[in-house]
């Protein structure tokens, strides 16, 4: 176990970066943001195709890569870079990984190749630490009622994961009905899912809780690639642009804010590796309760520390730009939204801190 | 360094020597003759070379000795500390052999205590300001001066020192690195007493003192690249220290917390589990690094580490004392004392919060370090300056 990067997950970030780099520049990432379908479908079948990213997760006799939290972490790294709108958190990591926990077999299959996209029905703002709301129910007749808010990814699954209770039914998306809303972040819309009545199917019992925690755990690495574009694209321009006839980098007061951020960067990245080395080291189903709850620890050690410094990268970031960080035509604005909408995903930082009252032994006053 | 020539030195070959080094039967009672064995059997520091305490082993190794010979005489890394963080590294890196030979081994037992002869009056963040002058006669140098904020330097056998050898060139090349004999006539230690009470550090005068040329380290006139492999590896000394998941100083303060309930407060606990996300992260950050520079990969963070460290150690030490209410008014003791070294664990939290001050001045201020960051990690331009070309002796002070 290392919190360095192995040469496997260099070559995988390589992969996923160059094909980004072609074809999900910031200006078509703002072109798609602006148009009716935000998701780059294509973008993601050729990441699925080509990469495999979709079957990461998966364990190779499902059609997967049998990889691990590890490798999924860096894919996430370089989707923050780009702030890629493809449903990489929502469908290959958040519902596989309730999946796998569940052992449906057949959907696996076919999230593993990326040619079927699904989205677990939860808030985007659920927290691993309290109860989901109970907005879903199961009539009589087995079919769902009710409606959950702020899905993400929902707009573009074929498939649709509905925990109720303890259970986690699947849904075809034909059968619901999703209306997106304006959304903070325009690389990741929300949606609002509505079941009426909806014919759903009982694939088995699920903690979602630990999904969620799972999720928040990796999602600081995609956090990691915000700060980091953010701050190199900082960096670049603090480096060209010259006021008072000297670089603007040049003097100490920039320097040492960025001095700053590069040191909250570098403890970022050292805490979501340790969260994905230590996500990796527990398999679903059966694990030691200590691996689980290092597992647990580290995702909240990691997501509370990196939704702050994405948010504080991010808005230096904007200020350091000066006026053109305020356009609409700088990419930077896109890096800001996706920065404070995952600083509230899977539980906001300070929710993450009172977990660690429990995890880390620091007992809340009586 | 280089590795073994003959066997490859592993986990498994390291922990046998430490074995066989146990099983040679030196009495862990006489402490000093223990530790003189364990140097000659190369187990000092695992990465120095055969003969000078080492294995020519990598570096990440020493923490295998260390679990195998945790339960034998120890360092007394407190007052150790420059020697073994500052002094050792640099006379490794640019020393003689002779003088490799002379000076590791006592400097490792703990026999020859070491100080660090940098900082003055008029010289501190701007190091290569300073004017404590060695003149050359014969085989010897004159040296004339005065240095400060001498940590140790009442119980130092040695110092590290850099003088100005060259007044007519600007000021980063006229300087010399020397090893000072401070048992050596004209050396006056003064105690500059501290905030804490207590004085750990010292004003040294240095009238007419007389060192041999043997005592130069380096060439003349290149005593700021000596110093900057002394500056580099004392932050790495301060703030890259492994320590374990809860432990240091946010161990005491959580301590404290888990002992006494009645001392909580939902303010507190907010600040106390925010500060605890930054001590694990700054671990891992410390873990991190340690990886990349045994795995050879050249990582920039280590300057970053004792910046963390520092205010981290501040901010903890501050909750520590404002947790502890009515006993956070009381001190532990303000007599006058001439201390080993710093004593975080030893002491109270009024002592721990005042002397964490220091953390962000001494071994680099936290200013001077965010321009290292800044300037060579990320490569932004420096501010316009007007001492570059100058010769030293022209500089206005």
């Amino acid at each position: 176990m290392t919190l360095l990067y192995t040469e496997v997950e260099e070559e995988l970030r390589a992969s996923v970066r160059g094909l980004l780099a072609d074809r999900s520049g910031p200006d078509a990432v703002l072109r798609r943001a602006e148009s009716a379908a935000p998701y780059d479908m294509d973008l993601w079948k050729t990441l699925s195709r080509e990469i495999g990213v979709a079957g990461l997760l998966v364990p190779e006799e499902y059609g997967g890569a049998g990889a691990s939290a590890r490798e999924v972490a860096v894919v996430l790294e370089e989707l923050g870079r780009a702030v890629a709108p493809v449903p990489f958190l929502t469908s290959s990591v958040l519902a596989t990984a309730a999946l796998l926990r569940v052992g449906e077999e057949d959907l696996i299959q076919e999230l593993a190749s990326g040619e079927t996209t699904a989205a677990l029905a939860v808030s985007l703002a659920a927290s691993p630490y309290r109860p989901l709301p109970e907005t879903v129910t199961v009539t009589d007749r087995g079919t769902l009622d009710g409606a959950v808010r702020a899905v993400a990814g929902a707009d573009v699954a074929d498939v649709l994961l509905v925990p109720v209770g303890r259970a986690l039914y699947q849904v075809a998306a034909e059968h619901v009905q999703v209306d997106v809303a304006p959304s903070l972040d325009l690389t990741r819309p929300i949606a609002t899912v509505t079941f009426s009545d909806t014919p759903g199917e009982a694939i088995g019992s699920l903690d979602v809780r630990e999904v969620l925690s799972f999720g928040a755990g990796l999602l600081a690495s995609e956090q990691l690639g915000v700060a980091e574009w953010c701050l190199e694209a900082t960096l670049a321009y603090i480096k060209e642009r010259h006021q008072f006839a000297r670089p603007v980098g040049s003097f100490q007061a920039i320097k040492h804010r960025m001095a700053d951020l590069w040191l909250d960067v570098v403890r970022a990245r050292a805490a979501a590796r340790n969260a994905a080395d230590l996500l990796a080291a527990v398999p679903y189903g059966a694990a030691a309760v200590e691996a689980v709850e290092a597992g647990e620890l580290a995702a909240a050690v990691a997501k509370s520390w990196c939704s702050e410094v994405a948010v504080r990268v991010a808005e230096e970031s904007v200020q350091l730009h000066g006026g053109i960080g305020m356009t609409w035509e700088h990419p930077v604005h896109l890096y800001l939204k996706r920065a404070k909408s995952t600083e509230i995903a899977f539980g906001a930082p300070g929710a993450h801190r009172d977990a660690l009252a429990v995890l880390a032994d620091l007992p809340a006053p009586v | 360094m280089t590795k073994g020539t003959f066997v490859a030195l592993d986990d498994k070959t390291i922990r046998e020597r430490a074995a066989a080094f146990l099983a040679a039967g030196h009495d862990p009672g006489r402490r000093l003759e223990f530790l003189r064995a364990r140097f000659d059997a190369g187990l000092a520091w695992v990465h120095f070379p055969e003969g000078l305490g080492g294995l020519g082993a990598p570096r990440e190794l020493q923490n295998v000795v260390e679990q195998e010979l945790a339960r034998t005489p120890q360092l007394d890394t407190g007052v150790q500390a420059i020697g073994l963080g500052m002094a050792a590294p640099t006379i490794l890196a640019f020393g003689t052999e002779e003088q490799r030979r002379r000076f590791l081994r006592p400097l490792w037992t703990g026999e020859e205590i070491w100080c660090q002869l940098f900082s003055e009056p008029g010289a501190g963040s701007d190091l290569a300001t300073l004017g404590t002058r060695a003149v050359r006669d014969g085989d010897e140098w004159v040296v004339d001066g005065q240095k400060v904020w001498t940590s140790g330097a009442h119980h130092a056998r040695w110092a590290i020192l850099v003088a100005r050898t060259d007044a007519d060139v600007p000021k980063h090349r006229g300087l010399t690195y020397f090893v000072c004999d401070m048992h050596a006539p004209g050396v006056e230690v003064r105690p500059l007493r501290q905030i804490t009470g207590e004085a750990e550090f010292n004003e040294v005068f240095l009238t007419g003192v007389r060192l041999g040329d043997d005592l130069r380290l380096g060439e003349v006139g290149d005593g700021w690249r000596v110093a900057q492999t002394t500056l580099m590896n004392e932050r790495v000394a301060i703030g890259g220290a492994p320590v374990r998941r809860g432990g240091g100083m946010v161990g005491v303060v959580a301590e404290t917390w888990r002992s006494r309930p009645e001392l909580r407060t939902h303010d507190l606990h907010q600040r106390l589990l925010r500060l605890w996300v930054e001590a694990e992260v700054t671990r891992l950050a410390g873990a991190r690094l340690r990886e990349q520079l045994s795995a050879g990969q050249p990582g920039p963070e280590g300057s970053g580490m004792k910046l963390s460290f520092a205010s981290l150690n501040q901010a903890l030490s501050g909750l520590d004392v404002e947790m502890r209410g009515e006993e956070g008014l009381g001190y532990d003791d303000w007599t006058f004392r001439r201390s080993d070294s710093v004593d975080f664990f030893g002491r109270g939290p009024g002592y721990r919060y005042l002397r964490a001050k220091g953390n962000s001045i001494e071994g680099g201020t936290s200013e001077i370090l965010r321009n290292i960051v800044a300037e060579r990690v990320l490569g932004l331009p420096s501010e316009p300056r007007v001492d570059k070309d100058v010769p030293w002796k022209n500089l206005p002070r």
